[in-house]
């Protein structure tokens, strides 16, 4: 049985992620054609819902579900009944009474899309959940690599930055490691969160000694307010320690991948020579996105085991 | 205090209350008072009798830490109804907390809640701001609010921040007496320093860090803790520590009462029952302040009780609506329900003797409340007649919709728990009969 919703990564387990991986090599290539549509979900309806501000994982929902031929319903926070007082719950009990198959959800709160899932009979995939998880941008970040490396099984990847603040993170640490991979953070003791217990990954302070022995070094997000809440003294210090800066870009190996989710703030978490360097895959990272958001939609809302193989779909 | 037209014969039970155990049955008197007590052989007869067999029957119950949500959200709770679901889980008083809308923090609103309690199936007893609006900003009028007969004074729900309007205040309730007949008040703290506290939604550790809700640190508890049993030390004012959640804080009092500094502590029911572990639901029902801790607090909580450090069993009743639960996490209101489980709880949780259990819920909270010549006090002719009646043994499963509250934000939802209440006896009018309330 395929998952009925996608809320975090340690929901799938290693098979599904996968299987999801192994799904998104045939959208990529329907992502290819010249007519890059197929008509997988004809009929199916599919809310977007974004109470948080959202450019690249939203535009990439909305590419996937259109190559799909889903049908989708657009819920804008800013000018809808959420302004008028309406509550999360009455807000899905409404999109659910007018038929979606799917709510694909982002929200400031963690946890919002399990109540999401409990409140309502559509699958529910979170894209994004406060601090906590962004379960797709760790299958576009591991498809990304293995694209690169093939298995990950016994590569090193070290994620650089804000973890504490992180659902990439959350995520990202839950897929590669399901993946085989070893994963070093390296932050700031300030920007881990406060217990790593049950984490399953290695700490440094020091990215310096952790890049030689890296197959991938992912770079986070530095918010620009952590400054003022004394989380580090100042960006220029954050960026001396803990960025990819020109320096550490040189002594990069050849062969290492660099990654971002994006938005990226040059100058501060990466320089810009290591944004655009040969070694970084920030826009396939992004590319990759609609392809895995197909494979995941495809999942869990197209998937007819009487029927026909994904490939005679295709 | 109401009282019946006729006699009242509780038969059968153990009595438990603080001079000891004993076989008796207990003569109620149409008086509102105990009109005897003794064995078998001392043949007592009732206008009508009351089933204890099996049974303990001790003095009734007092919760330190109620909000009863009147006035201002009677949606969620009113003090007929929370007196209601009071008396069913063996309470014959509530100390109602203060930060209703609006806030007791004035002669008329405490008046008001007062005058609401006189028809409620419960003694409800008034707690009393320690500053204007529970704002921290300036000092409520405590020598009225006194006079009146408060004697918890609390800005619970969030703690006085200010250190030196704290000392003040502690220094000022020193000087009480003249006011209360005699009688000393005490300084509630809802401890949690604010500023390390804000923008938290649990308990800060394993948990929050792997679900990514903003944590709350021990230290905002202990710091506070550590503050107030300074200040105690300095004034020699009463402070009483509400809802003890770290082992820190367990830690601190237990110092200061080996100091023989005049502090007192509660401990929820939930503190001792449920850790941070619950919130992976991400069920608002477990957001609660203070947050549910760890496994180790959860245990120095309890050792907490069981040497005495503690000295209450409090529940922090705090209803809901449901409309208002359903949100997001960090948006929810924190607080969950607690009369109507607190003892099972307690015996199913803790391991004590009765007797023992029967002092933190009963005499020892009287004590601190101020009211020990109504409540907690022995089973013992003359006395007023506030009593309950629990079947020790009996098991039950916690169904939240059933109970009394208005609202039903319980966190046990089908836990099988031991010990109900069979009768509670209110001024000598049997409020619980048989596990049903009579009004």
């Amino acid at each position: 049985m395929s998952p009925k919703h996608l809320l975090s990564i340690n929901d799938l387990g290693r098979d599904w992620i996968e299987e999801i991986l192994r799904l998104t090599e045939s959208f990529a290539e329907v992502s290819a054609r010249q007519i890059p549509k197929v008509p997988a979900l004809r009929g199916k309806n599919i809310a977007w819902l974004f109470y948080e501000d959202s450019t690249r994982t939203r535009l990439s929902f909305e590419t996937a579900a259109k190559r799909l031929s889903a049908d989708t319903m657009n819920f804008s926070v800013s000018s809808s009944s959420v302004n008028k007082g309406e509550s999360l719950r009455d807000t899905c009990l409404t999109i659910s009474a007018m038929g979606v198959d799917a709510i694909v959800v982002r929200h400031k709160s963690a946890g919002v899309p399990w109540q999401i899932a409990n409140w309502i009979d559509a699958s529910v995939i979170n894209a994004g959940d406060g601090w906590h998880q962004h379960p797709t941008q760790a299958l576009l970040d591991s498809y990304t690599l293995t694209q690169k490396f093939g298995a990950l099984d016994g590569r090193h990847i070290a994620i650089v930055g804000d973890i504490k603040h992180s659902r990439v993170a959350r995520s990202n640490i839950e897929a590669f490691t399901a993946l085989g991979a070893e994963v070093t953070v390296v932050a700031p003791q300030t920007l881990l969160p406060p217990s790593l217990e049950g984490w399953n990954c290695k700490v440094s302070h020091d990215l310096d000694a952790v890049l030689p022995t890296t197959d991938a070094v992912y770079l986070l997000r530095m918010q620009l307010e952590r400054q003022k809440d004394a989380l580090v003294p100042s960006l220029r210090e954050y960026t001396s320690r803990y960025g990819l800066t020109d320096e550490r870009l040189k002594r990069l190996g050849s062969e290492v991948v660099i990654m971002h989710p994006g938005p990226m703030n040059r100058g501060v978490e990466i320089s810009q020579a290591a944004a655009d360097d040969a070694r970084s895959v920030v826009t396939q990272q992004v590319a990759n996105g609609v392809s895995v958001r197909m494979a995941v939609l495809f999942l869990l809302l197209g998937h007819n085991p009487d029927e026909e193989t994904i490939e005679e779909t295709l | 205090m109401s009282s019946t037209n006729q006699t009242t014969l509780i038969r059968g039970g153990t009595v438990v209350d603080a001079t000891g155990t004993r076989r008796a049955d207990v003569l109620v008197g149409a008086d509102g008072l105990i009109e005897a007590v003794g064995d078998e052989n001392a043949d007592l007869r009732g206008d009508r009798t009351i089933d204890a067999g099996d049974c303990v029957v001790s003095p009734g119950f007092v919760d330190l830490h109620t909000h009863l949500r009147e006035p201002g959200k009677e949606e969620a709770e009113t003090i007929e109804t929370g007196s209601r679901g009071g008396a069913l889980g063996g309470f014959t008083a509530l100390v109602a907390m203060p930060n209703t809308t609006p806030p007791m923090d004035s002669v008329g609103v405490v008046r008001d809640v007062i005058e609401l309690g006189k028809t409620a199936l419960t003694d409800i007893i008034p707690s009393a701001a320690i500053t204007v609006g529970r704002a921290g900003q300036e000092l409520a009028p405590m020598a009225e609010l006194a006079e009146l007969g408060v004697r918890i004074f609390t800005d619970d729900g969030t703690g006085v921040q200010d250190d030196l309007l704290m000392k003040r205040a502690l220094e000022y309730s020193v000087g009480m007496a003249p006011f209360t007949g005699g009688a000393s008040v005490a300084l509630a703290q809802h401890c949690e320093v604010n500023s390390l506290s804000a923008g938290t939604f649990m308990h800060e550790g394993e948990w929050s860090s792997r679900l990514g809700i903003p944590g709350q640190p021990s230290e905002a508890e202990d710091l506070m803790v550590m503050r107030d049993i300074a200040f105690a030390r300095s004034t020699g004012a009463r402070v009483h520590f509400q809802h003890l959640s770290t082992a820190g804080a367990v830690a601190l009092v237990r110092a200061a009462k080996a100091e023989g500094l005049p502090v007192s502590a509660e401990a929820t029911t939930h503190h001792f029952t449920l850790t941070d572990a619950a919130c992976a639901s991400f069920d608002t029902v477990f957001k609660v302040h203070p947050p549910l801790r760890a496994d180790s607090d959860v245990a120095a909580v309890k050792a907490g009780l069981l040497d005495g450090t503690i000295d209450a069993i409090a529940t922090d009743h705090a209803p809901h609506c449901a409309h208002d639960k359903e949100q997001p996490f960090d948006a929810a209101p924190p607080g969950m329900i607690g009369l109507e489980t607190a003892l099972a709880l307690a015996l199913t949780e803790l391991d004590l003797p009765v007797e023992k259990l029967v002092g933190l819920m009963s005499w020892r909270p009287a004590e601190i409340a101020g009211i020990a010549d109504t409540h907690g006090g022995p089973i013992a002719a003359g006395r007023p007649a506030n009593i309950t009646v629990f079947d020790p043994n009996e098991t039950w499963t916690i169904d939240g919709a059933s109970f009394a509250s208005k609202s039903s934000n319980c966190p046990y939802e089908g836990h099988e728990v031991r010990g109900k209440v069979r009768h509670t006896i209110f001024g000598g009018e049997t409020v619980v009969l048989d596990q049903e309330a009579t009004r």
